[in-house]
């Protein structure tokens, strides 16, 4: 059996030679004929050479199917855990920008030690006076927790979708989690203790989940009798500005007309944003780091432990006239080959993870985490140095590794290495 | 300090490289001392064994500082959002003190490393090595070039402070003083014209060069000025004409998407011609070689046309976005 095996190999290396033989004498007489024809001669020649380097490579880690298959299967599980945390970070950040080129240009919060308060209405009013400010509204929204499903709501007054004061419209999570829908009743309880009976009105559309999984929208009116908030003030008030340059310029003159105010600029939010995924999204790869070394370990180890069959044909193939160079470059494009195939597989594993299947395995970290939280997709995109910072960390680490092993199988002597 | 996977990359990749030139920087000092061809010694077979492993080491190494050059930049500019004051790289670089050194090392090696590329590729086709000598005492040259990029690099990104309110490319490039302000104070007409003269000057230089390999160093010298007048075409005038505003001289904001991240194109192509320029020049004066004799004029055929095709590239577009430009700037 171990004999056929054998002999099997080397009728395949005995091609796979002839194949390279071949090559490298159709490279001299290409290059004779090129100093008659030029320049593209030699490069064709090149790669010709190459080609049957990585014929022969290809036809070589398929002869040790078993080993680098074992191989392969880390290396794309690495570029799989790597891939997957990029993509989810880099879709969260595009969503939370897509979201926010709606949100208004800046919020005005006032504070009482340090905390944030409820806002007097006549504050609006000197807001309103400052010069570029556009519109100015008080907005009034709360959280209401839920001892039923454990969850806090996001309640808010929606006085444009003209409500009256015992209906409610309820996001899908929310619908979902209390398996209501539209025309059932639910009750809240009032900060009196009284309980609030609502009509469900509407259930909010899907397509908006990020922003509408937890939200309940009632009337301004049934808002301040369910929280007990006086008709004078407001949660917090939003404001344009007529010039968005002029922005910051605006929020420091909120700042010296109400000294107990926080201006909070959209760009501000953003920016945040950006530095939250950025911070969980490096710490996530740091963790990641320890796979990666273990890895690496692994895949040099295996390039270093050549069997007796394997330094055979390194021999072999040296007293038949490879040079060392030539066995290193084939030793290179193994390494390159399975990098490769690892490499697609496991982005395109990340790509379908992350894009199609919800992205579960990175979202706790990446995300944050609630009980009702928002199920929605995100829109798949590829980055260019998203894919240059995976090569960095998955491809190169590898290549290297394996290429000192690769370069002692390559400069044995043949004699020592057909002996075994 | 912050940590992103692009700085993790950026640290990872600069360690890698810096050890790696390190390692063959000390086999570089064994070659310069013991290498001797005709020997067959025990520790000449060895060294001869060695160069096949630290040169495609470095082969990597060098590959990899490509690779950290554009992804350096990126990483700038991605992180420009992130700094009060700051709206392309430049805000970002200019954060502390070590931003620039570090680009600007990146760049010298990025060059230094492609010559030594190019320098063993050849040296490698000659049956008895005999740049060997030059190579490595090039490599002594690069060696402390990555160590201090590696450290510039790391103590940027350590320093990098987001609270630091940072100035944006308008007060670098639109100041009184300094090498940035004198290039974009350039005078539009006379940048022009000399933009295109030393294109057209390359254009006959290269010509002459692949008939008459004598003009090696002059070729090489010419890719330099060559360079030079490029940044300064794109401080001057062409980053005007891409953002169609007067005052504008940044040569990073060519890199963002708003522009079609335009800037790649423009510098991968203007530093692959030089690099490749830069090479066949200096490889020029070697063709006496005996070994060599067959090997340099091919190579140097190539890597002229390498150098032609990338600069035709690099004006070509630089014409293109002139024209489609609505910018006035002459006339």
């Amino acid at each position: 059996m171990i004999r056929t095996k054998l002999s099997e190999a080397f009728i395949s290396l005995a091609q796979s030679n002839i194949n390279y033989s071949l090559g490298l004498n159709t490279q001299l007489t290409k290059e004779t004929l090129c100093q008659r024809t030029g320049e593209l001669c030699v490069m064709r020649a090149y790669f010709e050479r190459q080609q049957y380097l990585i014929d022969y490579a290809l036809a070589a880690l398929l002869r040790r199917k078993a080993r680098n298959l074992g191989l392969l299967l880390v290396y794309t599980l690495l570029v799989f855990l790597f891939a997957s945390v990029l993509l989810l970070s880099q879709g969260l950040r595009r969503e939370a920008a897509i979201l926010l080129q709606d949100a208004p240009e800046m919020i005005v919060q006032r504070l009482v030690a340090g905390r944030h308060d409820v806002l007097p209405a006549v504050e609006l009013e000197t807001l309103r006076r400052i010069r570029g400010v556009g519109e100015v509204r008080g907005r009034l929204w709360g959280y209401y927790y839920d001892p039923v499903t454990k969850a806090n709501y996001t309640v808010m007054a929606a006085p444009e979708r003209n409500l009256s004061n015992d209906r409610m419209l309820i996001g899908i999570a929310l619908s979902r989690v209390r398996q209501v829908g539209v025309g059932d009743v639910l009750s809240l309880r009032a900060a009196d203790g009284t309980p609030a009976l609502f009509r469900i009105a509407g259930v909010l559309e899907s397509t908006s989940e990020l922003l509408s999984a937890d939200l309940v929208l009632v009337s301004a009116a049934a808002f301040r009798t369910l929280f007990q908030m006086p008709p004078d003030q407001y949660t917090d008030a939003t404001l344009t500005v007529r010039n968005p340059r002029e922005a910051s310029l605006i929020a420091q003159k909120i700042s010296l007309a109400l000294p107990a105010s926080r201006p909070l600029l959209r760009t501000e939010i953003l920016r945040t944003y950006h530095a939250v995924f950025d911070w969980r999204e490096g710490i996530t790869f740091l963790c990641l780091a320890p796979l990666l070394l273990a890895f690496l370990v692994l895949a040099w180890d295996k390039a270093a432990g050549l069997s007796p069959e394997e330094k055979r044909e390194i021999g072999i193939l040296k007293a038949i006239g490879w040079e060392t160079g030539d066995i290193l470059r084939m030793k290179l494009w193994e390494s390159a080959l399975l990098s490769l195939t690892a490499f697609l597989i496991g982005y395109l594993l990340a790509w379908w993870q992350v894009f199609y299947a919800g992205g579960r395995l990175f979202t706790p970290v990446l995300k944050g985490w609630s009980v009702l939280y928002p199920d929605f997709r995100l829109t798949p995109a590829v980055g260019l140095a998203q894919i240059l910072v995976l090569l960095a960390v998955t491809t190169l680490p590898y290549m290297v590794a394996t290429l000192i092993p690769g370069w002692r199988a390559a400069i044995t002597d043949p004699d020592a290495a057909m002996r075994g | 300090m912050l940590i992103t996977p692009a700085i993790i990359a950026l640290h990872l990749i600069t360690a890698g490289v810096t050890g790696t030139v390190v390692l063959a920087g000390g086999f570089a000092v064994q070659i310069l001392r013991s290498w001797d061809i005709h020997s067959g010694s025990e520790l000449q077979i060895r060294l001869e064994r060695q160069t096949y492993l630290i040169s495609t080491l470095l082969g990597f190494a060098l590959c990899a500082e490509l690779l950290s050059l554009v992804l350096f930049v990126h990483t700038a500019e991605n992180l420009s959002s992130q700094f009060v004051g700051a709206m392309c790289a430049t805000g970002v670089l200019n954060v502390n003190a070590f931003g620039f050194p570090s680009l600007l090392l990146k760049i010298a090696v990025f060059f230094l490393a492609a010559l030594w590329l190019l320098l063993n590729g050849v040296d490698q086709r000659g049956y008895d090595y005999p740049l060997v000598r030059l190579k490595y005492w090039l490599l002594l040259a690069i060696a402390p070039l990555t160590v201090a990029e590696a450290m510039a690099q790391t103590v940027y990104f350590l320093r990098l402070e987001p609270e630091v309110i940072t100035s944006c490319c308008g007060s670098l490039f639109g100041g009184q003083q300094g090498v940035a302000a004198e290039l974009a104070s350039l005078p539009a007409k006379p940048t022009i014209i000399l933009f295109y003269t030393m294109g057209g000057a390359m254009l006959v230089l290269g010509w002459a060069f692949r008939r008459g390999l004598a003009l090696g160093l002059l070729f090489a010298a010419g890719n330099v000025l060559l360079f030079g007048v490029a940044l300064a075409a794109i401080i001057g005038f062409l980053s005007l004409y891409v953002y169609e505003n007067p005052h504008h001289h940044c040569p990073f904001c060519l890199l963002k998407a708003g522009y079609d991240y335009l800037g790649y194109a423009l510098y991968l192509a203007l530093f692959a011609a030089v690099a490749s320029g830069l090479g066949a020049g200096l490889l020029a004066p070697f063709r006496h070689i005996p070994s060599l004799q067959a090997v340099i004029p091919v190579t140097i055929q190539r890597l002229t046309w390498t150098t032609l095709s990338g600069l035709g590239l690099f004006y070509a577009l630089a014409t293109w976005l002139i024209l489609r430009s609505n910018l006035v700037l002459l006339g």
